[in-house]
């Protein structure tokens, strides 16, 4: 097969491309007049390559039906200069080296399937899951549901900045829920019956924090609950079912991100019921946005490392019973360690 | 409770993760169900993995007792 990147080559000249304004035609029969550069908004990103773009596609949860890859892969291999497609670190399809005058009818064939383009910019962006507890025997909640959730009511709203959301099935938290400006991570309550337990000890053994101990005479298990992770494993591995599931819902987290300096996003509540998750991302967009005006491209974390009370005091009565006790504020993470001059103070000023 | 005569027995004392579970699984295919699979396991690891792989296969454990450093599981073939 031709390799068709070998026909592709730099342009040195891009700077005076990206002033120019273009007449493009996103939609059949809508054109419009665009600087290149704001084209990034509606998933369309400025490549090295004169006039060409990658056109990165809507596919929350990394979730593709066949129908749909098969399209992409037909439409994709029609209008790139390339033979590949590029998946990104969060999921989603990117189709690169699509010249700006095929957007039209690149976007048209992909609708015949109902493939929609994603966003860059400023934004909600897709919202990126694991596989949940489907069929991924690690997990406790089906956050693919809560990912699609997010998307169909969240996705593109404008913010400061990006405003990334992940969802992880479980506390081994593969979607690092910690590194979004919001992150909601399955959780699950372990409860005892007495009554069914034949002081086995397996549940102790199954117990990988430490939380639970069983009595050296009788076997029965006492659990600290401020070592447990919430994992079910105590669950899953009790041959009796005396461990039973309790309350399941999501650890939410706030303020990460990654990045230049990346931050470490704090958890402001444990075991929320699914049905708060929209309630919360509304709230936190509401406070983003509020505390945001005038002040540019800025992260949330960035302002919840400055209002971090009054943040909490906002978000409380959304959170209620599920609110974590007083939380630490979200810091910095030091993965440049020889650049000592640096500050977290510096990052705020980004515009 | 009265214990339940074992149909089969595995002596998985030293035998490490996963092969002691593959072990496991390949003996109670061979049974009938309804049938008990007497094993021995290593406590540890063994001991936080082997139980709940049975359980997620399907098969119940209906005694568990600890005989030193290790344990002894009834298993009931599903």
């Amino acid at each position: 097969m031709k390799d068709k990147t070998m026909d592709i080559k730099y342009d040195h000249h891009l700077d005076e491309q990206t002033r120019l304004k273009v007449e493009v035609e996103l939609a059949k029969g809508k054109k419009e007049v665009f600087n290149l550069d704001q084209l990034k908004s509606g998933g369309y990103i400025r490549q090295r390559q004169k006039d060409l773009f990658t056109v990165r596609l809507r596919c929350p949860g990394g979730r593709v039906p066949f129908e749909k890859l098969k399209k992409i892969a037909e439409a994709g291999s029609k209008y790139s200069r390339s033979d590949y497609i590029h998946i990104s670190v969060r999921q989603s399809i990117e189709i690169p080296y699509v010249n700006y005058k095929d957007f039209s009818p690149l976007a048209e064939e992909l609708a015949e399937v109902g493939q929609k383009i994603a966003s860059c910019g400023p934004r909600v962006r897709v919202p990126t899951a694991c596989s949940g507890c489907e069929y991924n025997p690690n997990g406790l909640v089906d956050v693919q549901k809560l990912c699609q959730e997010i998307d169909q009511k969240y996705f593109g709203i404008q913010c400061n900045h990006k405003f990334k959301i992940s969802l992880s099935g479980c506390p081994i938290d593969c979607f690092r829920t910690n590194e979004m400006d919001l992150g909601f991570q399955g959780a699950i309550e372990p409860r005892w019956d007495e009554e069914k337990c034949i002081g086995c000890r397996i549940c102790g053994y199954a117990c990988r924090e430490g939380a639970i101990t069983n009595d050296p005479e009788t076997g029965k298990p006492s659990i600290d609950r401020t070592s447990c992770l919430y994992c079910a494993d105590c669950i899953r591995a009790c041959p009796t079912n005396s461990w039973e599931e309790g309350r399941k819902g999501l650890v939410v987290r706030v303020g990460g991100r990654h990045g230049r300096h990346p931050v470490h996003g704090s958890p402001i509540a444990v075991l929320l019921p699914e049905e708060k998750m929209g309630p919360v991302v509304e709230k936190v967009i509401e406070w983003y946005n509020e505390k945001g005006k005038g002040r540019g491209r800025i992260r949330i974390g960035d302002i919840l490392r400055e209002q971090w009370s009054d943040f909490l005091a906002f978000i409380q009565p959304t959170l209620g019973e599920y609110a974590v006790r007083d939380p630490e504020k979200p810091q910095h993470i030091t993965i440049h360690s020889f650049q000592t001059g640096w500050t977290p103070e510096y990052s705020v000023i980004e515009e | 409770m009265e214990e339940r005569k074992p149909d089969a027995h595995l002596d998985l004392r030293g035998v490490i993760c996963p092969i002691n579970f593959v072990k496991t699984k390949l003996k109670l295919e061979e049974m009938n169900a309804g049938e008990i699979l007497e094993i021995v396991i290593d406590s540890g690891e063994p001991m936080a993995n082997v139980p709940r792989s049975i359980k997620e296969e399907g098969h119940k454990i209906v005694q568990v007792d600890r005989v030193d450093n290790h344990f002894r599981l009834l298993i009931e073939k599903s």
